[in-house]
């Protein structure tokens, strides 16, 4: 009787979670196997045909190494100001509230909110940068132009409009450590640098944990301050893997293809997460 | 009010509203800006009720339009680009040509490079409003201190360095560049290239090598010394260099004519010149076409089409911002008068493949390979190979509509 109880408050959301996520996922790998178009028609059974075609197809390469150059420097550059940040706004201050107000308000921001500004300040000939520049008598930069910088200039937007998120998590976890800590410390001589890296960095453990894994996720799957900064048939040198996949089905209609490199994504996103969780669950068995 | 039919109320008429079919021509177009208005004038303007809906130009109207078709729940009417028919196959529904006739909308009344891209597989699929070809804007003011005007007109530039001449000529005049160009993130490199390979008879043709090498290293040489004149801008910043006088030409569409004269701006419009052996002129369409709709009501096709007959004949209204009337009796009345409407006779438009075409992948990778070019970060012969690879690689993706 008990379960049986358990099984109809659960049923609303498993509902749902069948209609929403079960079966698109059932219907996508099923069109991974098809040369299924957007228009409906040519979608015969083509086998493996579209895994083959991704593995030789280098805008998928390279879309992947996008995503993950802009993954791996995104992350700790993310997770390091964050933590900076909510150090200088966890000691008083006059007017405390307004920095944090400060540091945490890009992120409320929409993303084309956010693609405004910045493509505003990148702006090649007269953008707010580039017109500084030209006053301190330096030359302009073509900050969305060339593709080693159009990434930079793509992380440094993400940035200032996400940090806010982290920053708010460390300044949550620094708020727990309990003051008793470093009044003892200070009594036996403790230095704020010791205090900094024996007592803040090591009680926010499970904060890092948390920013470390939701900031990979989330960088992983980059792709709307791209396809919007980037403009129409974005640059190849920094497109995200999702845009790719958006790309392949939605504007060359080729669902059955974009499906198959969704899946080797997908596939790739479950490795990376169960490493994750391997690493983290070891470590804390260590401790 | 009982509760229950409170709450029945709206879901009552939410219901009714989604089944009962609009009672205008629905129509779907990609027109904002002055275009939009002009289009909406033209709308207000005949007999038959249409109801326009305006969706964000390029890739995102195109992933619509053919998602809706391929719901079969498309709108009655939508705006194409002419050079994406081909792309667009499977996704539209033919006209009746009988019923075309009936409401004046034969071959004969129409540019004739632009009616044999209407048809497909013996069927007519598309009804053109325009020609909107590449032209040469110039500035009358910097162009006349550099000497360069005959009786207040830009005299004829013909040939690579006449062109060239003119443009360092116009560039001394204003200190800063002889013409202004859309080079970054733009599909203008890809227009500027095919009237050029196309003025020298060059073909593109799914093969191993599909374009001619000699005369695609020719074209791509003399695009890098015309980009010396200039600066390497993005779309905006290009109009806003003609329009501060920073410039003395312009090389674009035709499109951008109510911006400068909105501005007063003291400028002109050339054709754009020919500078090898043939004339052509990159350009391309905007036509009607029906979306593909399951169940298609043969009497709303009638009006689509009635509909059709009179925007086109409106067409002098449309010709306002600059683009040629496709429909010959208002293009040859007295009424419409343009320095380049010998551009709709020589149109170029993308090749019939079903990856080409306005806001197509072939056109976006061909922009950045060529503006790299433009740019000077890459060389004629390196750009010619990636385009090659690029090319190949589209012609042998499998054909998806």
């Amino acid at each position: 009787m008990k379960t049986r109880s358990g099984f109809w408050f659960v049923a609303p959301f498993f509902a749902l979670y069948l209609v929403f996520l079960v079966v698109p996922l059932a219907m996508g790998f099923k069109y991974s196997l098809t040369n299924k178009s957007l228009g409906g028609n040519n979608d015969g059974y083509l086998g493996l045909a579209n895994y083959v075609e991704l593995f030789g197809d280098p805008a998928v390469w390279n879309a992947l190494w996008n995503t993950l150059l802009f993954t791996l420097v995104s992350t700790p550059v993310l997770a390091l100001l964050g933590l900076g940040m909510a150090l200088l706004t966890n000691r008083a201050m006059p007017a405390r509230w307004l920095y944090r107000l400060a540091f945490f308000g890009p992120f409320v921001l929409p993303v084309s909110v956010v693609v405004l500004i910045w493509d505003w300040l990148y702006q090649p000939a007269f953008g707010l940068i580039n017109d500084l520049l030209t006053r301190l008598g330096l030359g302009t930069v073509g900050w969305l132009s060339s593709d080693g910088l159009a990434m930079t200039s793509i992380i440094i937007a993400t940035v200032w409009w996400t940090v806010g998120f982290n920053y708010l998590l460390y300044l949550a976890g620094l708020q727990d450590i309990p003051r008793e800590m470093y009044e003892v410390s200070a009594i036996d001589g403790a230095t704020p640098w010791q205090q900094l890296r024996r007592i803040t960095v090591p009680m926010l453990r499970d904060t890092h944990q948390l920013v470390v894994v939701l900031q990979i996720l989330a960088s992983l799957k980059v792709f709307d301050q791209i396809y919007l900064l980037t403009g129409q048939g974005g640059m190849p040198g920094v497109r995200s893997i999702v845009q790719y996949i958006y790309e392949s089905g939605f504007t060359k209609f080729r669902i059955g293809y974009a499906s198959a490199i969704s899946y080797v994504f997908f596939a790739l996103i479950a490795v990376a997460a169960l490493a994750q969780f391997k690493f983290f669950s070891r470590r804390r068995e260590l401790r | 009010m009982e509760r229950r039919t409170f709450l029945l109320a709206p879901a009552v008429l939410l219901a009714a509203s989604a089944c009962a079919p609009p009672r205008g021509v629905t129509y779907w177009n990609l027109f904002t800006g002055s275009d939009g208005s002009r289009m909406t004038e033209m709308v207000n303007s005949i007999d038959v009720q249409v109801e326009p809906v305006t969706l964000t130009w390029g890739e995102p109207y195109y992933t619509k339009l053919a998602m809706a078709a391929a719901g079969g729940r498309a709108p009655d009417l939508a705006i194409l680009h002419l050079s994406r028919l081909t792309s667009f196959a499977g996704l539209l529904d033919p006209f009746d040509d009988a019923m075309l006739a009936a409401n004046g909308l034969t071959a004969d009344r129409f540019p004739s490079g632009l009616w044999s891209r209407t048809s497909n597989a013996g069927r007519t699929y598309a009804v053109p409003l325009d020609t909107h070809p590449l032209v040469l804007f110039y500035n009358t003011e910097i162009c006349g201190k550099a000497g360069l005007l005959d009786n207040g007109r830009l005299k004829p530039l013909r040939g690579e360095r006449d062109l060239l001449t003119a443009f360092q000529r116009a560039k001394q005049v204003t200190g800063r560049l002889g013409v202004a160009l859309a080079g970054i993130h733009d599909v203008n490199p890809w227009r500027l290239f095919w009237t050029l390979y196309r003025q020298q008879g060059g073909d593109l043709r799914p093969g191993d090598r599909p374009l001619d090498d000699a005369k695609a290293l020719r074209t791509l040489r003399f695009l890098r010394e015309v980009s010396e004149q200039s600066q390497f801008t993005d779309y905006a910043a290009a109009v806003a260099l003609f329009s501060n006088g920073a410039a003395g030409f312009y090389w674009n569409g035709e499109w951008e004519l109510a911006t400068f004269t909105e501005q007063g701006l003291p400028f002109d419009v050339a054709p754009f010149p020919q500078i090898y052996d043939r004339r052509g002129i990159w350009a391309d369409s905007h036509s009607f076409v029906l979306p593909h709709q399951h169940d298609r009501d043969p009497e709303r096709t009638r009006r689509t089409v009635e509909a059709v007959s009179a925007l086109v004949r409106k067409s002098l209204t449309w010709s306002k911002g600059g683009h040629i009337p496709a429909y010959l009796p208002v293009a040859n009345s007295p009424d419409y008068h343009s320095n380049y409407r010998s551009a709709a006779d020589e149109v170029e438009l993308d090749p019939p493949l079903w990856f080409a075409g306005t806001a197509s992948d072939m056109q976006t990778t061909a922009g950045a390979i060529f503006g790299a070019v433009m740019s000077g970060a890459a060389s004629p012969e390196s750009a010619l190979g990636d385009f090659t690879s690029a090319f190949r690689h589209l012609a042998n993706t499998p054909r998806p509509a």
